[in-house]
């Protein structure tokens, strides 16, 4: 128990410093890999919150395949990034971020204890799928058969937005680009 | 990659496991951590190694980004497919304690084939983006 | 809250304010979809964090265990994370036909061109 929560604050700052880095490295590349590696650990971290499905999906998708692509789309848009030209830091964009991030720390004071057990969000809905999952449905693995089953409307929402998504890259960058650059396609 | 000769024969070697593998989890998805998102992204990245280790022509060979579309489509079809015979079999859209007889045996057959549904077109999508992706820079 | 509680939520909103700033400062469109991407998986934080049970197993039903974690946050976010992929991979075809078309993909110099036509 004492071992979990150490590996869960190490992990959270880990996750800081990293995100830290992508920020401020300049060779686009490099914090492309970064993210790779933000990927892989925040699925440790989602493993740690018991969260498994999720956390094989954000290693599959994140780390798999969206490193993948934005690998492909650097190889054609190359890989340094311009320095502001103006000033090392952005100003306005740091006050506006300063702001929102000590209004939202301030907000942590009326969050229910983290990890409480009758917190307010375990009480209406979930103990329904919990407890009645086994009657109703018979599939151990109850994130399956909320997704599959019970939310099954989103679930087809999701299909078709993964489709739709295909097909809007397909439409961008289907064809073949020909040699000369005055025709449009 | 013809002078990276281990990577080529490991790579041979994993693919068809990293294939069993995703199907593992596409049909254990009930028992286990998995399901159809998982195992579709699992199956693409085996395709992922093929066309870094063999190349992009001989990999389109193989999945021909024609049949790969035909599947994303029918993928969302299945999926709809079974709302709507649920539909004919006297119950809401998507409600799969009509699809059998017994209404637990209907929930198992209605989640697998949703789940079926959602794989292919996950499968066949990430394939089509890698391909798209990778094939934009090369000369028509 | 504990002090484990109040560094979880900490680290999340600074997660989320660097993928902001990431999202407004950087000039390169793959960096901004690198920021927005940040920000994304912090608020899949958040929400895991919402759902976790202290001293409740996985959502898996074994035999004999009472206490599980919330599955709800779960499924939402497994839809969240391949939307996600979806919008990362239609910007980034984007940032490819813009490169094409004017020659760059960074901020300032894409709004020097826009105005100049």
């Amino acid at each position: 128990m004492m071992l979990e929560q150490w590996i869960d604050v190490f992990l959270l700052g880990f996750l800081a410093v990293i995100s830290i880095t992508v920020l401020r490295i300049r060779d686009v590349f490099t914090a492309v890999m970064l993210f790779g590696i933000y990927s892989l650990t925040s699925a440790s971290l989602f493993m740690v919150l018991d969260a498994a499905d999720v956390a094989f999906t954000e290693a599959a998708v994140g780390a798999g395949i969206s490193t993948i692509l934005m690998l492909a789309t650097l190889s054609l848009t190359g890989r340094k990034e311009k320095s502001l030209v103006k000033r090392k830091v952005a100003i306005l964009p740091l006050l506006v971020v300063t702001v929102t991030g000590a209004t939202l720390v301030y907000g942590i004071r009326d969050l229910p204890p983290f990890g409480a057990a009758d917190n307010p969000v375990h009480v209406h809905v979930a103990p329904r799928y919990i407890h009645q999952s086994a009657e109703e449905i018979d599939v151990p693995n109850l994130v399956t058969g909320v997704l599959a089953s019970y939310r099954g409307f989103d679930t087809l929402g999701e299909v078709v937005v993964i489709f739709t998504a295909g097909v809007g890259v397909l439409l961008l960058i289907g064809r073949r680009r020909r040699r000369e650059k005055n025709t449009n396609e | 990659m013809s002078d990276h000769l281990i990577l080529r024969i490991v790579g041979k070697f994993l693919i068809p496991y990293i294939m069993l593998f995703a199907l593992y989890v596409q049909f254990h998805g009930d028992f286990g951590p998995g399901g159809g998102f998982q195992a579709g992204v699992i199956f693409a990245s085996a395709f992922v190694i093929h066309t870094l280790l063999f190349g992009l022509e001989s990999t389109l060979r193989i999945a021909p980004p024609a049949v790969l579309k035909v599947i994303a489509a029918s993928g969302v079809l299945l999926y709809a497919g079974v709302g709507v015979v649920s539909l004919f079999a006297g119950g809401n859209f998507l409600d799969y304690d009509y699809l059998a007889a017994d209404p637990i045996a209907g929930q198992h057959i209605g989640i697998m084939l949703v789940e079926f549904g959602v794989g292919l077109t996950v499968t066949s999508v990430m394939m089509l983006l890698f391909f798209t992706f990778a094939g934009r820079g090369e000369p028509a | 809250m504990s002090g484990l509680g109040v560094w979880n939520y900490v680290i999340i909103i600074f997660l989320m304010m660097i993928g902001l700033y990431m999202v407004m400062s950087c000039s390169s469109l793959v960096k901004k979809l690198i920021g927005l991407n940040v920000f994304q998986t912090s608020v899949f934080f958040l929400y895991i964090s919402f759902g976790y049970v202290d001293g409740g197993a996985g959502p898996l039903l074994i035999e004999g265990v009472t206490l599980y974690s919330n599955p709800l946050p779960h499924v939402l976010i497994l839809t969240a994370i391949v939307v996600g992929v979806a919008t990362t991979a239609v910007g980034l075809a984007l940032s490819i036909r813009i490169k094409e078309s004017f020659g760059t993909i960074e901020e300032d110099d894409l709004h020097k061109m826009d105005s100049s036509i």
